[in-house]
């Protein structure tokens, strides 16, 4: 398989292609995340617009070789504009027979399958449940497949380094990552200085991985190539000018959230309990302590959400994040709070439940919980993130309506949102508006329950304040005094206050606008959260396919926007494209009694572009 | 203009707040909250930065009654309140106030965390054995047998005994007093509002209503003095009305007896000296029990260590010497960066 010197040298005919899917997948324990990670830096830097989906298993060191051990990175990226990280890979990598037996269904019909045959043991077929391999019989005969020993390889290209085995065979995902670079004719360098600083003290780690990328592009330079058509180019994308970076949303969040407390000049305390996928915002900012920012790794979720309110009630930022199930556990300080009226934000980052359910995987099934998730009439504000970069800009404005309204917030993530990277047009942190905190210092009439005429939010007096000592609590507390107070009229105000004042966040959201498509038609696709790319390019393709379909995407869950109620009304249809049972969809028909339809999907990954095409085709074309 | 006079002494007065007390009458919280009082004027301190932060139940009605900074939260979780008030502002005096079933059935985890992590603040924990808000259950502090709405044939779990509990949770001060002390009370209240971390104080409190009585054997006139060891930091420890009783090591065990000073040949030079430093020796004190022994009360143990919020700020202000200004822009243009022309 393996090509003559003599041809070695000559740059192959390359095909132009517009945009590439590329799934990575192998053992957990084979570095995949990182060859990704790697693949989307370097891909960024050659001016292609990209999304990522890393989609790993919850055991951290499963079992090698099996079926459930088996962790994947997806990349798309193209010369066009990139919504989402690909409906079907156009190349699989599979370092082992597991990889393949997990994604090979995924594949496109012709895809390329680049796999590791020293992996492809009796023992490691039989794990992935191979009765023969499949490499040696005609079951792949519907994709072109490269067959290499990536393993010994490796082993040869490392052999100068004075590795151990073990080690030298960790850099079997740099050799991939060499040959993957040679397919798609990206550049080596961005990884070369990476593992450079990365291997600072371990240089001959380095070199090694160094030589495997070396390795694994000489081999497909040297590539035999049969049927042509094997090597490939991607021309850079259209691109506003700017300085870019790739960006997950657990960075965009976190640092979102700095952002906020320095647009609302509050000091930030973050509190959380280690859950799947939140904890990387409590490590995240966990490092940046030169921002001020105090972190606190509570003994559980009810301590942590109690420790951000008393953080708030301090006169700080009281931020705490989690999922579903932590969320659960949160839910009665989260009633404390709205009943004190202090500033709060709560972060979940949804994950597939219910219970445990797949901690790992994605899913937007708690909006019923953020919005209507505790006991009594207890409202609070909900927005969510629509792509990783998003989470930035919701940060801030979740932490804008907090301080603001004296509410929590509600901010809604997924796995997908956290996990996923895309480049990012980095913002200037200094242009970010300012809305800065008061707080209440004036002695005279004061009460703690004393409230802004406009927004209804209460006066916020913090402990140390001469003079505006006071109690609060959970207690229902007296409109006209905030003391204790169990009188019926003013339960009765209290609660409509309290309500009015969630409801008028309306009037100071901006209006929801079309993402794409006209006002008022046909039909119109409504969407939340990490749905955007999905649901916005396939609006795309059906629009060019001349269909009139227009794509909403809502931020603010609750309040919904003060205009929606009429935009939605400019239209025949209304599908909700989620990924749960039809919660969105609930809210919508419940506030509007609109016959809106839902497409639901609750696999733990997210839909596919042409999923909620054929959706809307079948629709359109009956 | 406001003119500005120079701040008179405040008197225990000067620390209640002008809300109507709803404890039933007899209620013992009334002699603690007027010991508190007493205690913060004798302090001295600024009710400005003063903070009581309770959970739920009788005892946590406590913060509405005093006219400093309280926040009166949810079932068990003042603790955790408490830690996020004193990361977010050290220079805040903060006081949680609980009860048994706050402190131990529902909000034991938290308890447990913040005596561990040594939070500098001061967490007064009212043991009256019962469930007095929810009218009368018994609680994990009550005595086995105890015949409660929920127990008609007496309860069979063990109680917990929460000194040892904090000891355990590697508190780093612990102390026991009476709510009908009125001398007593305000000096161990002082105490660890000295002490610079966690300091967890026991109140043995009467609940009038449902629980009345339950600590008479040793609080009550007549018998208290032969059935209290009060402890003092350096001196014997010896009780009894004619202060002739004393507690020694039994030779020769890992125990301690109660010996009679003069009979036997015992001396008040046989009797242990109390070292609040020395946890081994607390934690054989909170041990004892009655008919047996006499109640332990006092600082039992106090021996400080770096706090938990100040170690934080630590942190963050080393962080912060080191970096020079943060700016949330840099640390956004960090790593790889492109440009699109």
């Amino acid at each position: 398989m393996v090509g003559t010197a003599a041809v070695a040298m000559e740059e192959p005919l390359r095909e132009e292609v517009e945009d590439v899917v590329i799934r990575f997948a192998g053992d957990s324990g084979d570095g995949i995340q990182i060859t990704g990670g790697q693949f989307t830096q370097t891909t960024a830097l050659a001016g292609n617009d990209l999304a990522t989906f890393p989609d790993f298993p919850a055991e951290i060191r499963a079992p090698a070789g099996t079926t459930f051990g088996v962790s994947a990175f997806q990349i798309h990226f193209g010369s066009r504009d990139i919504k989402t990280a690909g409906d079907a890979p156009d190349v699989l990598v599979a370092l082992n027979p597991a990889a393949l037996k997990v994604n090979l269904g995924d594949l496109r019909d012709g895809g390329l399958i680049v796999a590791d045959t020293g992996a492809f043991t009796d023992r490691n077929l039989k794990k992935a449940g191979f009765d023969q391999n499949p490499l040696d019989n005609d079951s792949l005969a519907n994709y072109r497949v490269v067959a290499i020993d990536v393993s010994k390889n490796t082993l040869e290209a490392v052999k100068d380094e004075g590795l151990s085995q073990k080690e030298a065979l960790r850099c079997k995902n740099m050799w991939t990552l060499g040959l993957v670079y040679w397919l798609y004719d990206r550049d080596r360098k961005p990884t070369f200085d990476w593992l450079t600083g990365k291997f600072k003290s371990r240089p001959e780690i380095a070199n090694a991985n160094i030589a495997a990328v070396n390795a694994g592009h000489a081999f497909g330079e040297t590539m035999e190539v049969s049927d042509g058509g094997v090597a490939y180019t991607v021309s850079a994308a259209e691109i506003d000018p700017g300085l870019y970076r790739t960006v997950t949303g657990i960075e965009a969040l976190s640092w979102g959230l700095i952002a906020g407390s320095q647009s609302t000049q509050l000091d930030l305390f973050f509190a959380g309990y280690p859950i799947t996928p939140a904890s990387s915002v409590l490590h995240t900012l966990s490092r940046l302590k030169e921002f001020g920012v105090i972190t606190f790794q509570a003994e559980d979720e009810i301590a942590a959400v109690c420790s951000a309110i008393g953080a708030s009630y301090a006169g700080n930022l009281g931020v705490t994040a989690s999922s579903g199930p932590g969320i659960a556990l949160k839910t009665e300080a989260i009633g404390l709070a709205i009943s004190v009226e202090l500033p709060l934000v709560v972060i979940n980052v949804q994950r597939a439940g219910p219970s445990t359910g797949m901690p790992t995987k994605t899913e937007q099934s708690d909006l019923h919980q953020a919005v209507y998730g505790r006991n009594a009439d207890s409202p609070l504000a909900v927005i969510a993130a629509k792509s990783p970069a998003d989470c930035f800009e919701v940060a801030i404005e979740a932490a804008r309506i907090a301080t603001k309204y004296m509410t929590p917030v509600m901010l809604l993530a997924d796995g997908y949102l956290a996990n996923a990277s895309e480049p990012w047009r980095i913002p200037d942190a200094t242009a970010i508006e300012s809305n800065p905190v008061s707080f209440h210092t004036d002695p005279d009439e004061f009460h703690p329950f004393l409230r802004d005429e406009t927004t209804l939010s209460r006066a916020w007096a913090v402990p140390g304040t001469p003079g505006l000592e006071h109690r609060i609590g959970g207690i229902e507390k007296s409109y006209s005094t905030g003391n204790i107070s169990y009188e019926p009229e003013n339960h009765q105000k209290m609660t409509d206050t309290r309500r009015a004042k969630i409801d008028g966040i309306a009037k100071d959201i901006p209006d929801q606008t079309v993402e794409l498509g006209s006002q008022g038609g046909k039909m119109a696709l409504v969407g939340w959260g990490s749905t955007f790319g999905p649901i916005n390019r396939a609006v795309q393709i059906l629009r060019a396919d001349g269909h009139d379909v227009s794509h909403i995407h809502i931020r603010h869950i609750w309040p919904l926007p003060a205009n929606l109620e009429s935009l939605l009304g400019g239209y025949e249809q209304i599908l909700v494209p989620e990924m749960n049972t039809g919660q969105l969809l609930t809210v919508l028909r419940s506030e509007y009694l609109l016959p809106a339809e839902g497409l639901n999907k609750v696999s733990g990954q997210p839909f596919k572009v042409a999923e909620i095409v054929d959706a809307v085709r079948s629709r359109l074309e009956k | 203009m406001n003119v500005q006079t120079p701040p008179e002494k405040l008197t225990a007065k000067d620390y209640a707040s002008d809300q109507e007390v709803r404890w039933c009458p007899g209620c013992g919280d009334y002699a603690i909250v007027r010991a508190m009082q007493k205690t913060l004027a004798e302090l001295q301190s600024p009710p400005e930065k003063t903070v009581f932060v309770s959970g739920i139940g009788c005892a946590a009605r406590f913060p509405y009654y005093m006219a400093t900074y309280g926040f009166h939260t949810i079932h068990g979780r003042a603790a955790s309140l408490a830690t996020g008030v004193k990361l977010a502002n050290p220079d805040l005096d903060v006081w949680v106030i609980s009860g048994d079933g706050d402190s131990l059935s529902i909000g034991g985890n938290h308890l447990m965390h913040v005596l561990r992590r040594n939070v500098n603040l001061q967490y007064i924990l009212f043991n009256n054995e019962i469930y007095g808000l929810t009218k009368g259950q018994y609680s994990p502090t009550s005595r086995l047998g105890t015949r409660s709405p929920s127990t008609p044939l007496g309860s069979v779990d063990a109680p917990v005994n929460p000194a040892s509990f904090a000891l355990g949770c590697g508190a780093k001060f612990v102390a026991r007093s009476i709510d009908s002390s009125q001398k007593h009370l305000p000096e161990v209240f002082t105490r660890a509002h000295t002490h610079q971390g966690a300091s967890f104080v026991e109140v043995f409190q009467n609940c009038i209503v449902y629980n009345d009585g339950v600590y008479s054997s040793f609080t009550e006139k007549g018998v208290a003095e032969d059935n209290q060891l009060i402890v003092e930091h350096g001196k014997p420890l010896v009780f009894g009305k004619e202060r002739d009783k004393g507690i020694r090591l039994k030779p020769g065990a890992m125990e301690l007896e109660v010996v009679t000073i003069g009979k036997n040949g015992v001396t008040v030079g046989d009797v242990l000296v109390h070292d609040e430093t020395n946890k081994l020796a607390a934690t054989l004190l909170v041990e004892m029990e009655r008919p047996a022994f006499p109640v332990a009360i006092g600082v039992l143990y106090c021996n400080p260590s770096e706090t938990y919020d100040g170690a934080v700020r630590n942190q963050v202000e080393l962080a912060q010497s080191k970096g020079g200004k943060p700016d949330l822009n840099a640390l956004m243009r960090s790593g790889p960066t492109w440009t699109v022309d």
